[in-house]
């Protein structure tokens, strides 16, 4: 297998969180991403999934380094992002770019569709000032937008093209890996299918590795060849999509699976449908052992004391899951 | 004789940029005990189609052009401020979307959740606390009796639509609606909560009006489904016909546009252009412009909602025509 494009070793991401007005102090920590070990394939697209405040968004800012890590390495191709100075990740970020879930809040309301566009290629003079233009032009093509909207604003665009204009700002340094952070979750099904299908297409075309955040498995399955889940900052599961989904190891997955509505009204009532009791986890009191115990319905004394490992469940097949040859 | 009977419900906003038709002309009947889901994107009038049953429509802007609601022979659209009251979060009761916001952060759960008693029933609070205890443990919240005394910010999601739906209930209504009840919340509390408003629905008897974007939600609930585009119902039939047999071709085209039924690799189906402007007066088909199956005929006339088998009515002139 040649070298992965992007490298995660036991990656942690770390907060404080503080209290007392006059004489601040830490009482307690969130750990938000907690010991990640992962690779990405050039072009290749991996699905992120879990539920709210699992971390996968703080695991696609910790690999963007726009927070600190705590603890660990992100390499991307070779090069270690989590020691580089400011200037170092000024240039690696040509290669790593991010598409964000609110295409209402990502894009400024102050800049046209030009100049948001325009940016990136200034601040990095990726091609000379004449040629600008010509670029934004191909740019806003490849994302399916006419070159007559580039000198609108973002309030005049329904939410699926901002969604364009932001993968296509993504697109403009021609970066190696793109992460999206739930790039569909704020849209209708029909625009969805559209985007969708861009990215998709993009992937294709420019051979991107993508890294996709999503809670809708479905979505995930779709567009995803692999698929990481993860439960409060750790990976359970990691495997080739239509496998993870289909025939689910972990029981949390079992469960995430299980919840997903089928579209067939008979199948929906006849399946038996694994509803999980309780609420995720406090990230700030997070359970000793397997941090899915408490909701977990093959929980065994072990559980509660034991972290699990991520282990191999076959071909490129992880779960940590103790009682994985049992259930 | 159906419990609640929509008939042509027309409601606008009056804009400084123009009127916008979000509901034009809705008929509808919900029968006693009924599990109705109202489907469609964003813009579609499923809200406000709710919104003006419970006279929660903001007026100025909004304005109920036309139409009536019959409730138990009361016209909720027409009636009388004090006798809404004695029927709305009384007879009929909402749940909204977003649990974050739709509870008093400044008051206790108590406070709030036996309220709708205190409004419309002569009942001491020591009663109503009674049944509000009873009415937390039927939506499984756990140590209810202290839960009463805590605000809504200790609460999680889930448990905060709990809340709403024990609330929603406490009075006994004939119908509860539900707005995207689900929406906000993670996938396997969302299980959980379908579950409960299915359970709770067949204790208490309830017609269900449940608003959502999610077909697959509505697959395993409702017992009817409405698909609503441009503020018109375009299709209503029984659960698994409209799932099984959609003819309106947008109802068609929503259901293939849905990721988990298409083979993976190959593109999405996907729905050409946006749904319309709704400033915009459209004497037509609202459809007409992204459909696949579009005639001459769609443009200058809007097709009404016909019967075309006994559990099914479409609103598209070329179904109704036997041509597609």
């Amino acid at each position: 297998m040649s070298s992965p494009i992007l490298q995660l070793n036991d990656v942690q991401t770390h907060f404080p969180v503080e209290s007392g007005f006059l004489f601040r102090h830490q009482t307690g920590t969130v750990k938000a991403v907690d010991g990640i070990t992962l690779s990405v394939q050039r072009g290749e697209v991996l699905g992120l999934v879990g539920e709210s405040g699992c971390g996968k968004s703080t695991l696609a800012r910790t690999i963007m380094q726009l927070v600190p890590t705590t603890a660990g390495t992100v390499l991307l191709e070779g090069r270690n992002l989590t020691a580089a100075s400011a200037a170092e990740l000024l240039v690696a970020r040509r290669d790593l770019q991010m598409i964000f879930q609110d295409p209402f809040a990502s894009l400024n309301p102050r800049l046209t569709v030009y100049a948001t566009l325009a940016e990136p290629l200034l601040v990095h003079r990726v091609v000379p000032p004449e040629q600008v233009r010509a670029r934004v032009v191909a740019l806003a093509e490849k994302v399916g937008l006419s070159s007559q909207v580039l000198e609108k604003y973002p309030h005049e665009f329904s939410g699926g093209q901002r969604q364009r204009i932001a993968i296509a700002r993504a697109l403009a340094l021609e970066p190696k890996v793109i992460i999206a952070d739930e790039p569909v979750s704020a849209l209708d099904v029909s625009i969805q299918a559209q985007i969708l299908n861009l990215l998709a297409q993009l992937c294709r075309e420019m051979n991107l590795t993508l890294i996709f955040i999503a809670h809708d498995l479905s979505v995930v399955k779709h567009i995803s060849d692999r698929i990481a889940v993860m439960y409060l900052g750790k990976i359970v599961e990691l495997g080739p999509a239509t496998d993870v989904i289909e025939r689910p190891r972990h029981p949390y997955t079992q469960a995430l699976v299980s919840a997903i509505p089928q579209l067939d009204p008979d199948l929906q009532r006849s399946k038996p449908r694994l509803v999980l009791a309780g609420d995720p986890p406090s990230p700030l009191q997070p359970p000793t052992g397997c941090a899915f115990h408490p909701r977990c319905p093959h929980v065994q004394a072990e559980c509660r004391t034991t972290n699990p490992l991520l282990q191999v469940a076959g071909p490129q097949r992880n779960v940590a899951c103790l009682r994985l040859n049992e259930i | 004789m159906p419990l609640l009977e929509v008939t042509d419900l027309r409601t606008s906003f009056h804009t400084r940029n123009g009127v916008y038709r979000a509901v034009d002309g809705v008929s509808f009947t919900l029968a006693k005990g009924e599990t109705l889901g109202l489907v469609g994107e964003s813009g579609s009038g499923k809200s406000v189609t709710c919104y003006s049953l419970m006279g929660l429509v903001p007026q100025p802007p909004g304005r109920i052009e036309s139409g009536t609601a019959m409730f138990d022979g009361t016209d909720l659209l027409h009636c009388s401020p004090a006798q809404a009251r004695t029927i709305r979060g009384k007879r009929i009761a909402m749940i909204f979307q977003d649990p974050m916001t739709s509870l008093n952060p400044y008051l206790r759960i108590a406070d709030q959740l036996i309220e709708p008693l205190l409004i419309h029933e002569k009942i001491s609070r020591s009663e109503a606390l009674a049944r509000g205890l009873a009415m937390l443990e039927a939506v499984g919240i756990n140590d209810a009796a202290q839960r009463l005394q805590a605000y809504p910010h200790e609460f999680s999601g889930g448990m905060r639509q709990r809340v709403m739906i024990a609330m929603a209930l406490i009075t006994r209504p004939e119908i509860l609606i539900a707005d995207e009840p689900t929406t906000a919340l993670d996938v396997t509390v969302q299980a959980q909560i379908l579950e409960l408003i299915k359970k709770l629905q067949q204790e208490f008897q309830m017609a269900v009006i449940f608003v959502t974007h999610d077909l697959g939600v509505v697959s395993g609930l409702c017992d009817r489904v409405q698909v609503m585009y441009a503020g018109r119902i375009v299709e209503t039939a029984d659960t698994r016909t409209l799932f099984r047999a959609p003819r309106h071709p947008y109802t068609q085209a929503l259901q293939r546009s849905i990721p988990s039924l298409q083979p993976k690799g190959r593109d999405l189906y996907t729905i050409p252009g946006l749904p319309p402007d709704l400033s915009e007066f459209n004497p037509g088909c609202a459809f007409a412009s992204r459909c696949a199956a579009v005639t001459d005929r769609c443009h200058p006339t809007a097709p009404d909602l016909l019967a075309v088998s006994p559990t099914q009515a479409t609103a598209c002139l070329r179904v109704q025509a036997h041509e597609i």
